[in-house]
């Protein structure tokens, strides 16, 4: 008998496929199969990567992030205007933007504990909210100028083949490395799992849900303000209208890397899996040269209606 | 029993808890030692759950003291309780069905090397501390996967590993079959032999004499009495549990309807496979059918499929001399039968709708909306009915929800009276309801079928069935397995129905 635990089902799944479709590629296209499109899928996507991990504390937890895309851009209108208008040094930029990120999650948390109201709407408000004020700071785009900004994003070194990593791949994976860490190796983590599983019965074996609750989000806010600052990299600017629809990219990715909508189950990995087979459908399309690139939506929603209905299989096989 | 002598490890002297609408605690004692087995027992609503709830910290008590080894402790939620040994296990085990065994077992106390979680090591104190508990599984996997009476055994060990002094099983046998009910004795025995103190909540008085060494009796929110139960007979015990009021009605003898009264109501071979195997049962007019047996013996199956709310897939049915094929309530409310159902809350009120409205509703149905019953009559059937069958209510306006269980229960039986049946089918019309109410249900019941109603009433009490019926069927795993009338109606021979296999 094979022995695959069946919550490593999904999982399996995604791995599958994203070599599948990776296969697809390189038997189609010269030059697809190479370490150079593996590590441009990472750099291109590092942002949603972040984004994407902080989101899969949440869901694990059996909420919803929807703040993320907005957040995102108020990071970055928020760090071009100190740093062009204000002239200060990055430095101090980031942990100043990081700081205010975690503690708007962190006060996001704490409504849904407190005030018992639910996920969804309470970070829709800080969706609103964000992408508001980042509007009423700048409705322009500001560029960043900064000496150290062009070196920190020009970082990197090249892996034989062509591979570029960079300071976005860098520190997507280092976020990747300690989230596998968080959620798997500490007692937070199994919190985590812990309320997202029932958050009542994880309550009567004495989980601070309150304390849990308040990290979860702010976890994700300060991986999507990191997200922001990673995403000011490509484009050296601020705008108030930048990433929009992020975080229904990052719920996507999240599911498709086979983590239950309903909390408990999932992996991080998966996470970076589904980022990838998103971005390898991407690159596919833009190999393929003929292909409209919405068709990149296209198969997004084909998965997602696909992992869904492999959850609820799985949920439904389920023995009570 | 040790050290009578000695301080108790728990104790809760003078505890109150007053809700909204009920003083639910009215200054209960509760003594538990070192090294025993102490059962905690009383009816539904006498205030055994509010008590386990004010011990473990989900509710603070209004009143009382509670000493832990002599000490006075303040628990303010279950993590307090737990911190200090009191640990409880439930019914409707609290695990989290999503994690492995083992994560289960150490959840937010994993053994740590370098600030991470040693998996290694929690795998194998796990698997370790199982093995003492006569458990042999694989703790890699998700728990969601192991019977409940494995899960609770799982829920036993990490609270009596967490240190506990104290351990509270919470009606922990309601979902067990007998075997596994055994091992829980046994390992419930060897934890009593390592000097923990047990509180063990449970509905069935064999398993109270099997294993507990004391009895504490609860009724309406006060203590009856603390007792040895070595010394307690069983009568004595089902008196002090019940009260007075209910013995004295148990002690009637039920009248005995003649056989050859024209069945009013028969069904032959119903059956609906995976819920009910084929099941025959007469009711003649003027007589109350009991149907006896546990929580998933096919009582609450037999009632929906008899009413129409489950297809059946065979047998026939014959009503007032008619064959009937009801393929909805609303067939059988037409017939001219009605259902209070078991869980009177989701199935049987309408919370929000007043004590009036409720009570209409049979008869609206069954007249049909175009005939609208006037305002005036429903006023005149709502204050017959309070009157008639004494519900406690200053006003036919208030929402059904502000009434106590019991009268709920009543306003449900109007609805169905108002509508003029000829057949009634009670789902554990005294689930839940106070012991008072409990005992005007049951006269109510009697009262009823001397008019000449004829009714099904399925009830887990056996004494509640002894009191009213002149035929009980006794059904067991979805089968009938006896049919008792005379003087063979009484709790031993409907015990030994259910018990027998």
């Amino acid at each position: 008998m094979l022995k695959l635990n069946p919550k490593f089902i999904p999982l399996a799944v995604t791995c599958c496929l994203f070599f599948l479709l990776f296969g697809i590629g390189a038997v189609q296209f010269e030059g697809f199969g190479s370490s150079r499109v593996l590590f441009n899928l990472l750099s291109d996507n590092a942002f949603l990567i972040i984004a994407a991990v902080g989101m899969t504390f949440v869901i694990l937890s059996g909420g919803i992030d929807l703040s993320v895309g907005a957040v995102i851009a108020l990071t970055g209108v928020v760090c071009s205007v100190l740093i062009s208008q204000y002239q200060w040094h990055p430095l101090v930029v980031f942990p100043v933007v990081l700081i205010g990120g975690t503690a708007f999650g962190a006060i996001m948390g704490a409504i849904i504990h407190y005030y018992k109201m639910q996920p969804f709407i309470v970070t829709l408000a800080g969706m609103f909210f964000a992408r508001g004020l980042a509007s009423v700071i700048s409705e322009e785009s500001i560029p960043i100028e900064h000496e150290f900004y062009n070196q920190v994003a020009a970082f990197g070194f090249m892996l034989p083949g062509d591979a570029w990593v960079g300071t976005s791949t860098i520190i997507c994976l280092l976020v990747l490395v300690a989230a596998i860490i968080v959620a798997h190796y500490t007692r937070f983590g199994g919190r985590v799992y812990a309320v997202g599983g029932d958050a009542n019965s994880a309550a009567l074996m004495g989980i601070p849900l309150a304390q849990t609750t308040i990290r979860i989000y702010a976890i994700s806010a300060f991986l999507a303000t990191l997200a922001g600052i990673v995403y000011s990299f490509y484009t050296f600017s601020g705008y108030s209208l930048a990433a929009v629809g992020v975080e229904l990219d990052a719920i996507a990715a999240v599911v498709i890397g086979g983590t239950l909508l309903t909390g408990g189950y999932g992996y991080m990995f998966g996470t970076l899996m589904g980022v990838l087979i998103m971005g390898v459908v991407q690159t596919y399309i833009s190999f393929d040269g003929t292909l409209s690139s919405w068709w990149t939506k296209i198969v997004i929603g084909l998965l997602l209606f696909c992992f869904i209905a492999l959850q609820q299989l799985l949920v439904r096989g389920k023995p009570r | 029993m040790q050290n009578q002598s000695a301080q108790p490890v728990l104790q809760l002297k003078g505890i109150h808890k007053i809700f909204p609408s009920v003083h639910a605690l009215k200054g209960v004692d509760f003594n538990l030692y070192a090294g025993e087995i102490h059962a905690l027992l009383g009816e539904n609503g006498a205030g055994k759950s509010t008590l386990i709830k004010v011990m473990t910290g989900v509710y603070q008590r209004d009143g009382g003291e509670i000493l832990l080894e002599g000490k006075p402790i303040f628990p303010n939620n279950t993590g307090d309780a737990q911190d200090l040994g009191i640990s409880t296990v439930y019914q409707e085990v609290n695990l989290l069905p999503n994690l492995t065994v083992a994560q289960n077992i150490y959840l937010g106390r994993e053994p740590r090397r370098l600030g991470l979680i040693n998996w290694n090591k929690v795998n194998r104190d796990a698997q370790e501390l199982l093995t003492g508990y006569d458990l042999d599984i694989d703790v890699t996997l998700p728990l969601s996967g192991y019977s409940i009476a494995v899960q609770q055994l799982i829920a036993i060990a990490r609270g009596v590993d967490m240190s506990a002094k104290v351990l509270i099983l919470d009606e922990p046998t309601a979902s067990l079959d007998a075997d596994e009910v055994q091992s829980l004795f046994r390992i419930m025995r060897e934890l009593k032999a390592r000097g923990i103190g047990i509180a063990f909540v449970t509905h069935f008085l064999d398993q109270v004499y099997a294993v507990c060494d004391r009895i504490t009796v609860l009724r309406s929110a006060q203590l009856v009495g603390e007792f040895e139960a070595a010394t307690l007979s069983r009568s004595e015990l089902i008196g002090h549990m019940l009260g007075k009021e209910l013995a004295e009605l148990g002690e009637h003898k039920p009248q005995v309807k003649t056989e050859n009264a024209d069945a009013l109501l028969d069904v032959s071979g119903i059956t609906r496979t995976a819920t009910l195997s084929p099941i025959d049962i007469k009711v003649g007019k003027g007589e109350v059918v009991g149907l006896a047996g546990l929580l998933g013996s096919g009582r609450t199956e037999l009632c929906r499929l008899i009413f129409g709310v489950d297809k059946k897939l065979g047998g026939t049915v014959i009503f007032n001399g008619k064959a009937v094929n009801f393929s909805s309530p609303r067939d059988a409310i037409d017939a001219g039968i009605g259902l209070c159902p078991e869980d009177r809350k989701h199935d049987g009120i309408l919370g929000q709708l007043s004590i009036r409205e409720n009570m209409i509703l049979a008869r609206q149905i069954k007249q049909g909306w175009w005939k609208f019953i006037s305002r005036k009559e429903q006023e005149a059937i709502a204050n017959q009915y309070v009157k008639e069958l004494s519900i406690a209510t200053s006003d036919i306006e208030k929402p059904i929800e502000q009434l106590s269980g019991g009268n709920q229960q009543k306003v449900i039986l109007a609805r169905w009276l108002a509508a003029n049946p000829s057949l009634l089918i009670l789902d554990e019309p005294t689930r839940g309801i106070d012991i008072g109410a409990h005992a005007e249900i049951i006269r109510l019941i009697r009262k009823l079928c001397d008019q000449g109603l004829a009714l099904i009433v399925a009830s887990s009490e056996l004494e509640e069935l002894v009191a009213f019926s002149s035929k009980v069927i006794v059904l067991r795993d979805r089968n009938k397995v006896a049919e008792l009338d005379g003087s063979d109606i009484n709790p031993q021979r409907i015990m030994q129905a259910i018990a027998a296999s």
